[in-house]
């Protein structure tokens, strides 16, 4: 245990995901070795993101403004939404350039022993999206764990009467590694997925 | 340093710092146990789905000071794929997991008894042959027998006069008689009591010919019963889809 204020600091970075007491402990000494410049620099940029940033209304991304920048650009196709669980998978599919169309931002998945039902996720701002008729099709992004296609099977079934083309992303090897390391689902799915060589 | 082998069933898993996730396990031999599963979360981790909830797997975990690492895992059976491929099923397994971890007091204290039935309890699940809410209450009450909370569905739990009884007590233990019968006692539907019974001895035929409301009746006294026997209530209870 440290004094008042190092120890308060210590036990305040310990609550951050991923940092454990010993990591608290060595961003905390970090912290108070550095310039004191630095150290302000990151406490404006903290409070800015807190004041500033907030929650897409529509899609749920994190935005600067009412609606995030993807919600509010023309040149996005409105038929398509693509649902993930959160704003990091937003940022990972825009880094692959192949999606033209919006997200559906829920903030998390179905995990019953968690406590998370579809209540707690942001499902009915989905099923009133897609009550406009623009929208044609519904890509499920949601994590290839278990959890993820959990989830992905419950919105499924409950976009099941409005008719709309509903996908799921592929599943399967990972690009780069060697078949006999694969696991049997994996594996599986990746058999399920199979496409067409057109040569 | 020291490492063991066993094989288990995934109960849960947590995330851990950037790519790692804590795995909790029902052991064959070795109880309930909690080892970190290094790089799982990343896509091309060597574990791929082998550490996810409801694998059967082979294992060897490295004994550390504070927290085990699996350091190889097998698949033996992968359930989560025909589990989360249908609603109901997939909220119906989850509380067998939770369940599972529950009635498994101590880490390492060895559980066999548990462990066996939840593989068979996954295993009929994954299989789809009857209804998740069914395969969950037949477990539910097999489970709390294992434990020590056998219900009874026929004489009577407190003076253990031959049955039918016509009353249902849950801090009593089950069916009680018109003369043992403690204030707050429930009366259910004959037909209830026989499905409960069937549930708890394996028996397909009458558990599948039951109709909805008797159902209903019978996982409302299976509720009731598990929870009391359960300090707290478990999270994933009330999520259970029943059709
Ligand atoms: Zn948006």
């Amino acid at each position: 245990m440290y004094e008042g204020v190092v120890q308060d600091l210590i036990d305040e970075l310990g609550r951050l995901p991923g940092v454990g007491p010993k990591s608290a402990q060595r961003i905390a000494f970090h912290l108070l070795a550095a310039d004191p410049v630095d150290v302000r620099r990151l406490v404006h940029v903290l409070t800015e993101v807190k004041d500033k940033v907030r929650f897409c209304k529509t899609c749920g991304n994190v935005a600067e403004q009412e609606e995030c920048r993807i919600c509010r650009d023309p040149r996005r196709d409105r038929s398509v939404i693509c649902v993930v669980e959160e704003s990091k998978d937003v940022v990972a599919i825009e880094k692959t350039r192949e999606f033209r169309g919006r997200y559906h931002v829920l903030g998390g998945a179905i995990s019953p022993i968690e406590g998370i039902g579809p209540d707690d996720l942001r499902v009915r701002e989905l099923m009133t999206r897609l009550a406009d008729d623009e929208v044609t099709e519904l890509i499920l992004a949601t994590d290839p764990n278990l959890e993820g296609e959990a989830t992905a099977t419950y919105l499924a079934r409950l976009v099941k009467p409005m008719g709309l083309r509903v996908t799921r992303l592929a599943s399967g090897l990972p690009v780069g590694g060697d078949l006999e390391y694969a696991d049997e689902v994996t594996l599986g799915r990746a058999f399920e997925g199979r496409r067409l060589i057109d040569v | 340093m020291s490492l063991y082998r066993d094989e288990g069933v995934v109960l849960r898993t947590q995330k851990l710092g950037e790519a790692d996730r804590i795995i909790t396990l029902l052991t064959r031999s070795h109880g309930r146990v909690r080892a970190v599963g290094k790089g799982v979360r990343r896509t091309r981790s060597k574990f791929g789905a082998r550490l996810e909830p409801f694998t059967h797997v082979d294992l060897q975990i490295y004994e550390g000071r504070s927290l085990d690492v699996v350091q190889q895992a097998e698949t033996l059976a992968s359930y989560g794929d025909r589990i989360a491929d249908d609603y109901g099923r997939y909220t119906s397994g989850t509380v067998m997991l939770e369940t599972a971890e529950r009635l498994t007091a101590e880490e390492r204290e060895p559980a066999t008894q548990q462990f066996l039935l939840l593989v068979g309890g996954l295993r009929t699940l994954a299989e789809a042959a009857h209804a998740p809410g069914l395969v969950l209450d037949a477990f539910l009450l097999r489970s709390l027998a294992v434990a020590g909370y056998a219900a009874s569905f026929d004489d009577c739990a407190v003076c253990a006069r031959p049955g039918p009884h016509p009353f249902f007590n849950v801090p009593a233990g089950g069916a009680v008689c018109g003369t043992c019968r403690p204030s707050g006692s429930v009366s259910p539907a004959r037909s209830t009591l026989d499905l409960l019974a069937a549930l708890l001895t394996g028996d397909w035929v009458v558990a599948d010919a039951s109709d909805p409301r008797t159902r209903r009746e019978g996982n409302g006294l299976v509720a009731a019963y598990l929870q009391w026997h359960l300090e707290r209530g478990l999270r994933s209870l009330p999520m259970v889809e029943r059709t």
